[in-house]
């Protein structure tokens, strides 16, 4: 039995006090462009915390700031911190090192992009960096992780098959047994259904809403809908900023700022 | 506008399919062409397939048409060619693919805005300036390391022509990797991979079918160079594995023939047509194998 | 944290072990980075090595009577006068041939060539053809244009066989550049009422010369450093005087007797100097290896600069 997922049931109503993620005062730059600015928020241990917010306003950039992808590109710049619990590390703190950031943090994109590999050796891929070699335990692994993204059923008998045969829906949650078979932190989600047909899409969503038993989840997505059918916290973005950020029944139904309104209610974005 | 001008409108007509014809005439050109290599290969060389018994070619240990007591040996002449392929290969598809890695995975574009062209100016160098090259400066240095290295040695002219051959590797590995998705090495990266590991577990097997065909396109120039070996390897058609001998390969022995005097119809005419039939086929069938490679990472991208 | 087999390790250690794993990765890149820019430098340093050396060897000897000179026994003596006259005339004939055939027929395959088993063929050809050792090219001709045309081992066997040679080069290059050429013009022209030749010769053709150009420079620079072929025709190497000149002063005041005169050319005669036993003749070689060098890669350069201002002022 997984510690984690056991003292999550114990302790099931008390996480939303504790925080699994705090940002603070996050700006991010791509060269002179600024981006984000001066973003603060505690994201809860074990729910799910959707951003939204019109195109542009940087909900990926702020999502990529958590396991540090801007670093792939020369030029990109950030400012304050973001310390993961329970160790407190901070990612952007110096000497700190993005592979050892990428590590902690899953991340699923918006299109699905499995490697051309087989379905097994897609799985497998973080835990060989997390450095499992054994067989068994690669095998035990790899079916859990598929079992967790509900398809195992799909694929048991044609694991050693390239991934690339699957579906559109069926390589996204591939992708996500990918992202949660190493036992991350914190699973990163963009647009993950946006390529995707509805009864994709809801599987997509079912599967994120069991997730939370035992990750925490950041999703960006443009659908409102989708925002309230998964999500525990919403936050809104506009320009940079972070308007607006609470549960998300009382945003969605009593929000606070008249931005936020504005854009729930369909008057812009 | 022109349906007010009959007269400028049926000459328009004409012109287009007088067009039509020319250019479908320049399309057949290159196919005459090759019609033109393969009969000409096939007929010049009939009559020496006639004469020579066909388990002579695979029976004899010698090479020696020419002689009074011909010997058929093809295999003495395939030997050479094998090994110089050989050694450039092993120069060649290595030291290609790390830098085709380098230059897409991660050399600074400004680096790489440099370096490929010079890399283009390389695979330019005409293959006689190469030869000089084998001969005249690599040889020397190689004696010195090893001073039992005979002048023309095998070793030499394959390892010159690897050289010739890592731009070619290089820059259709270098295209095929650049093709590979950002979004899949993103994938990898997110999973905390380091950038070799993604090159090699990500963009490698992306780009496997397009590096499978810049190897065997190169193995396929490796088997047709000529001047490398005919200047640096030696002349003499000789039935061995080891690159430090001298020894001829295929397209050597056709120069060797040709710079002497050569009646049309003469068994020595014959010989390098059937010597030039063996080649045909080995590179027909490396050419169109890379071919489909290629097409396939065309359509897989 | 969990970890396979039940066995659970504190976090702590956890985020040390992928701590270290990281560095080690980070430690492979970083190597890979020196090796990959030392092994590219090493790469292009043999271009500077083998340009040094034939400068080193072969400068010396370049001079008025290098140049002016007719092949001879003694190496001091010698020049390559019949060599670049001959590779001239040669690069007339191949030039002659080449391009039109070759642009012709790219235009061909771009914009008229139904999508069909036959054109496919043609396709695969070509490529094939490309990838053709050029010493068969050379028995080509020396079975085809020597024997049964009955053009001799001469100055025309030599640039059909070249010609052929680089046709794959201009036919692809000429595709090429018609392809980046977007529909919307095509679509333009035809809806102005143009017919398929004149939408080609008003406005593909004048958009495309610079791909076409770059094509054809390439394809040039790579048959005047041949030589192959043009020993397996039976150039001669030792040719001691000129073809007739293709001028005359007297009607027609053209003449065409030097398309069948015997040639050589500069790479056989470097060929000839390089496999000439003792050092008496290397620097003729080395200086005859420079031309060379300085003929192709200013070609080459140029038809890179060409590729590159075009790609730059072409924005659709
Ligand atoms: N690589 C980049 N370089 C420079 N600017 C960028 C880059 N990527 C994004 N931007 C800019 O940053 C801002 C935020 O982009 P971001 O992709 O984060 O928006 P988003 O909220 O995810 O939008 P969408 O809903 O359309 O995905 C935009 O103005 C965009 O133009
Ligand atoms: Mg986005």
């Amino acid at each position: 039995m997984n510690p984690q997922s056991a003292s999550s049931e114990v302790t099931g109503g008390v996480n939303q006090s504790s925080t699994k993620v705090r940002i603070e005062k996050l700006s991010f730059f791509y060269g002179t462009h600024q981006v984000l600015k001066s973003v603060s928020m505690d994201i809860p241990a074990l729910q799910v915390t959707a951003l939204i917010g019109p195109s542009g306003c940087g909900k990926t950039t702020l999502l990529r700031c958590l396991n540090r992808m801007h670093d792939l590109y020369p030029g990109n710049r950030y400012e304050g911190s973001v310390h993961v619990q329970p160790d407190g590390m901070d990612i952007l703190g110096p000497g700190m090192d993005p592979i050892q950031v990428r590590m902690r943090f899953g991340m699923v994109f918006q299109k699905p992009n499995p490697f051309p590999k087989s379905i097994y050796e897609n799985v497998a891929y973080g835990l060989r960096l997390q450095g499992m070699n054994k067989r068994r335990d690669l095998d035990e692994r790899v079916e859990k992780a598929l079992r967790e993204a509900a398809i195992w059923d799909e694929v048991k008998s044609r694991l050693h098959q390239m991934a690339h045969n699957l579906s559109g829906g069926q390589q996204q949650r591939l992708c996500i047994a990918r992202a949660i078979a190493t036992d991350p932190d914190v699973v990163l989600f963009d647009e993950p259904t946006s390529a995707l047909d509805p009864i994709a899409t809801s599987k997509i969503e079912e599967l994120i809403v069991e997730l939370k038993k035992r990750v925490t989840v950041l999703i960006v997505t443009h659908n409102l809908q989708q925002a309230g059918r998964i999500s525990d916290m919403t936050a809104f973005m506009y320009l940079g900023e972070l308007v607006e950020f609470g549960s998300t029944n009382q945003l969605f139904t009593n929000p606070s700022k008249p931005q936020t309104e504005d854009y729930i209610s369909g008057r812009f974005g | 506008m022109s349906t007010t001008r009959p007269f400028s409108r049926r000459l328009n007509h004409a012109v287009e399919g007088l067009m039509v014809w020319v250019l479908r005439f320049g399309g057949w050109a290159s196919v005459l062409v090759s019609l033109g290599i393969v009969v000409t290969l096939v007929t010049e060389s009939w009559p020496f397939f006639a004469q020579v018994p066909f388990h002579r070619l695979i029976s004899d240990t010698m090479w020696t048409p020419l002689f009074a007591d011909p010997q058929y040996g093809m295999s003495a002449l395939l030997a050479g060619t094998l090994v110089t392929t050989g050694v450039a290969l092993l120069v060649a598809i290595p030291l290609g693919t790390v830098l085709a890695i380098y230059l897409s995975e991660f050399a600074p574009a400004s680096l790489r805005e440099v370096v490929k062209p010079m890399l283009e100016l390389l695979s330019a160098v005409p293959t006689v300036v190469y030869g000089y090259f084998a001969l005249l400066t690599l040889t020397p240095l190689l004696q010195k390391i090893y001073p039992d290295l005979p002048q023309f040695s095998m070793l030499s002219a394959g390892l010159i022509m690897g050289i010739m051959i890592v731009p070619y590797v290089t820059s259709l590995g270098e295209d095929s990797m650049r093709s590979v998705p950002m979004l899949l090495r993103e994938g990898a990266f997110a999973l905390g991979d380091g950038k070799l590991g993604v090159a090699l577990r990500v963009v490698f097997p992306g780009a496997f079918s397009g590096l499978a065909a810049a190897y065997v396109l190169a193995i396929s120039r490796a088997v047709g160079e000529t001047m490398i070996v005919a200047i640096a390897a030696g002349l003499q058609p000789r039935m061995t594995i080891n690159p430090l001998e001298s020894a001829a390969t295929v397209t050597a022995f056709i120069v060797q023939v040709s710079l002497g005097d050569l009646p049309h119809g003469s068994i020595g005419y014959q010989s390098i047509f059937a010597a030039g039939a063996v080649l045909f086929l080995m590179t027909l069938g490396f050419n169109l194998a890379g071919h489909v490679l290629r097409r396939r990472f065309h359509r897989a991208s | 944290m969990s970890c396979a087999g039940g066995f659970i390790v504190l976090p702590e250690h956890f985020f040390q072990r992928q701590k270290k794993q990281a560095h080690q990765r980070r430690a492979i890149d970083r190597w890979f980075q020196r090796i990959g820019l030392l092994l590219t430098l090493m790469t292009l340093g043999i271009l500077g090595i083998l340009l040094l050396n034939l400068v080193g060897n072969g400068l010396m000897r370049i001079d008025w009577q290098f140049l002016t000179s007719f092949p001879s026994r003694r190496a001091g003596e010698a020049g390559v006068l019949s060599a670049w006259v001959g590779t001239l005339l040669l690069m007339m004939v191949t030039a002659g041939v080449a391009i039109p055939f070759g642009v012709a027929a790219g235009i061909y395959l771009e914009e008229y060539a139904p999508k069909n088993k036959w054109t496919d063929f043609v396709e695969i050809n070509i490529a094939n053809l490309a990838g053709v050792p050029s010493i068969l090219y050379g028995l080509m001709a020396l079975g085809l244009f020597v024997y049964q045309f009955r053009f001799g081992q001469s100055i025309l066997s030599g640039g059909l066989a070249l010609a052929c040679l680089v046709l794959p080069i201009v036919i692809v290059a000429t595709r090429e550049s018609l392809r980046t050429i977007p529909a919307n013009i095509r679509e333009a022209a035809f809806a102005l009422g143009a017919t398929r030749w004149q939408a080609v010769w008003h406005h593909l053709l004048p958009y495309s010369t610079g791909g076409i150009a770059t094509g054809v420079i390439l394809a040039m620079s790579r048959a005047i450093g041949e030589s192959a072929p043009l020993i397996t025709i039976g150039a001669l190497t030792f040719i001691a005087f000129l073809p007739p000149t293709p001028v005359l002063s007297h009607p027609p005041f053209l003449s065409f007797e030097w398309l069948f005169s015997p040639f050589t050319a500069l790479p056989i005669q470097m060929f000839n100097w390089v496999s000439r036993p003792g050092e008496d003749f290397q620097p003729n070689a080395a200086a005859a290896g420079l031309i060379l060098m300085l003929i192709t890669l200013s070609m080459n350069g140029a038809a890179i600069l060409l590729r590159k201002r075009a790609q730059r002022n072409i924005k659709w």
